[in-house]
């Protein structure tokens, strides 16, 4: 035998392809050929898979592209997302750092607690999202029998005529886009932290306790430690549930789905809170693959450059 | 300062939370350390040490006893009020700030009336990394600074507020064996420099010799004796004191006090005339064999092993308590490896006899 080759190079080189060909033909059947045929049908104007089938050719060439674009639902989709990362990620972030450093620091009732805030994480989300709709319904419910019909609000506007408010139209047919939008960062910040208190919470764990030890000998004051101490050396795990979140965020869909059921949007506004997935699924749902294509790799392309932004931010931002 | 520690008691509670039983880490520890100097808390692991710097420090809170730095007492006091300086065992220093970052650290922490400026910060943290000579490294990182840099700027951060006590946590533990020759040196220079009473815990008995003006010994929470290192070792008050400190380590024998002499195996080794009649352990520096043919103690020889400055012999004995005993002889006293016996005489001042249920110190005249 060779010091140089290992067994399996000198010997039977074939066979690690044998031993990787389960995984490779997954890839490339389940990854690889939908990526492939996204930029094909993508790049053929007006692509539609019926016509295909058909034997109906397309040109090639920037159109589904510049359809998209035109569209003002794609447009309203783009917003609407765009506004959802940009509020929900730095807010649950911050949030899922304020709770995983208080959790961290009491010893009682840590386990428990940990418990309760990752069950977001494991409910399914449109379970989540239909007691959310009826946590924020106007209307309630109404039960009980013929003779009597009784009418409950939602939890929510109970509360507030509770405390003496005037109840809001959070999400049914006439409500405003802002109180729907603020029931969907409500809805998306508490379901982004789990995920987020895991991995701060995992960070501060294995952060060595002598450095806060070192700090208390020094005098340090609480704010300061938290500033100049934790949050630095949580810098990594916070780069990474930002960069996570963004990408998350743009992918939003199921929530909205959860809320407002497939019409994204009230009764009287459909589709007014569709997001870039939403519209992803509406143009395959008519059947216009093309144009789902060309929506997918636009969407592909912000999430990239999103994440591009955030490395480079982080690679200045993130200690060590 | 003189730091005045009064019957301080640590209890811990059981990890197994089935056994109700408390850990007892320092048992009724007393002592005063004297203003200005080096002490050593020496010990094996476990036995309290590392415990009794951190009730020092206020990290811990004494279970009972009270802690005096001067005529103040500190004990409730919490560390940042105390005025003392800490470097740990692996240093922890902030990772994502710079040497100097990390000097200036507690001193942008001062409030009230002790809040600097931003020069006189610049100006103390230079100082005091002069005095542990790494003011060509304050733009680094801890990452790119060696072990020993690392343990100076440890020291500096720790020195930078003037702190009124200084207490090093194994300070020479993480470090390789030149680098501690190196540094525990250093540590020397920087305390007399300073002048600032300092604490250092270790586990490593050559170390705390070198360089303290006094040790404590401890053993399961309890001091078994203080005073200055040289002292210990030539007085050892029991027998773990006596196995604890020295290398090569005391040799250890069973042993009978019969009609005022010590027998070891059925040679009467040295007269003891004022010891009463017992069984006995008997300790036997390794320095304190004198070879002579026609000596009182013959031990069987192993091997000779020569180290220039002087020649250990590595020996036998029946009543022996140890693995193997060794014996340490001047160089130009020649002895014939082949031979399977040495004849010895001992030295008075190198032999001790402890009881044998408490190990404890048995004097005679020397």
């Amino acid at each position: 035998m060779g010091g140089k080759n290992t067994m399996v190079e000198s010997r039977r080189p074939w066979m690690a392809w044998v031993y990787l060909a389960p995984a490779i033909l997954l890839l490339l059947v389940f990854t690889v050929w939908p990526i492939i045929n996204t930029f094909r049908m993508a790049f053929l104007v007006g692509y539609r898979g019926l016509e295909a089938v058909q034997g109906k050719t397309f040109p090639f060439g920037f159109g589904n592209f510049t359809k998209v674009i035109q569209f003002q639902d794609f447009l309203n989709c783009l917003r609407n997302t765009t506004l959802l990362c940009v509020i929900t990620v730095p807010l649950s972030t911050f949030l899922a750092l304020l709770i995983s450093v208080c959790l961290n620091s009491i010893k009682t009732l840590q386990k428990g607690l940990q418990t309760i805030f990752f069950l977001p994480y494991v409910t399914n989300s449109i379970a989540i999202g239909m007691v959310f709709a009826a946590m924020f319904n106007i209307v309630g419910s109404a039960h009980g029998t013929s003779n009597q019909i009784i009418i409950t609000a939602g939890i929510v506007n109970n509360i507030i005529t509770f405390f003496g408010g005037e109840p809001v139209n959070w999400i049914n047919s006439g409500s405003t886009y802002l109180a729907n939008m603020t029931v969907m960062v409500i809805y998306i910040v508490w379901n982004a932290l789990p995920f987020k208190i895991l991995i701060l919470l995992g960070g501060l764990q294995s952060v060595n306790k002598q450095y806060y030890d070192a700090a208390r000998v020094d005098g340090t004051s609480r704010r300061r430690i938290f500033t100049r101490i934790t949050v630095p050396l949580l810098s990594p795990m916070i780069a990474y549930v930002v960069i996570t979140g963004f990408i998350g965020g743009f992918k939003e869909y199921t929530s909205i789905v959860g809320v407002f059921g497939e019409k994204m949007g009230p009764a009287n506004d459909q589709g007014r809170l569709n997001t870039m997935v939403g519209f992803i699924y509406d143009a395959l749902e008519n059947n216009h693959q093309g144009r789902a294509s060309a929506a997918a790799l636009i969407l592909f392309g912000i999430i990239l450059v999103v994440t591009l932004i955030n490395l480079q931010v982080s690679k200045r931002r993130v200690h060590y | 300062m003189i730091v005045d520690l009064q019957n301080l008691t640590k209890v811990f509670p059981s990890r197994n939370k089935k056994e109700k039983e408390m850990v007892t880490a320092v048992s009724d520890f007393t002592f005063t350390i004297p203003d200005g100097k080096l002490v050593g808390l020496l010990g094996p692991s476990g036995c309290g040490k590392s415990t009794t710097l951190y009730m020092i420090c206020g990290l811990q809170k004494p279970s009972s006893g009270k802690i005096f730095f001067g005529d103040n007492d500190v004990t409730q006091l919490p560390p940042e009020s105390r005025g003392v300086g800490l470097v740990f065992q692996n240093y922890a220093l902030y990772p994502h700030m710079t040497v100097k970052q990390n000097i200036m650290f507690p001193l942008q922490n001062l409030k009230g009336a002790d809040k600097l400026d931003k020069d006189e910060m610049l100006k103390r943290t230079v100082e005091v990394a002069r005095i542990v000579q790494i003011d060509d490294l304050l733009e680094r990182k801890p990452n790119e600074l060696s072990g020993g840099q690392q343990q100076r700027v440890a020291i500096a951060r720790a020195l930078v507020k003037m702190p009124r006590v200084l207490l090093l946590d194994e300070p020479l533990s993480n470090l390789d064996a030149r680098l501690r020759l190196q540094t525990r040196e250093e540590i020397r220079r920087i305390q007399r420099e300073t002048g600032i009473t300092t604490v250092f815990v270790t586990h490593d008995q050559e170390e705390a010799m070198s360089i303290s003006d006094m040790i404590v010994v401890m053993k399961k929470g309890v001091v078994q004796q203080t005073g200055h290192p040289q002292d210990v070792y030539n007085s050892p008050e029991n027998l773990f004191v006596a196995k604890f400190l020295g290398t090569p380590p005391i040799n250890v024998f069973d042993a009978t006090v019969r009609s005022g002499k010590v027998y070891i195996g059925d040679e009467a080794v040295i007269d003891v005339p004022d010891v009463p009649d017992q069984e006995v352990i008997v300790g036997i520096r390794p320095e304190g064999f004198i070879v002579r043919p026609e000596g009182r103690f013959h031990c069987a020889l192993n091997g000779v092993e020569v180290m220039g400055r002087d020649v250990s012999l590595v020996m036998n004995h029946p009543a022996m308590n140890v693995p193997v005993i060794r014996a340490i002889i001047d160089a130009d006293v020649t002895v014939d490896p082949e031979a399977t016996e040495v004849g010895f005489d001992i030295k008075r001042n190198k032999i001790f006899l402890f009881e044998k249920e408490t190990e404890a110190r048995i004097f005679f005249e020397v």
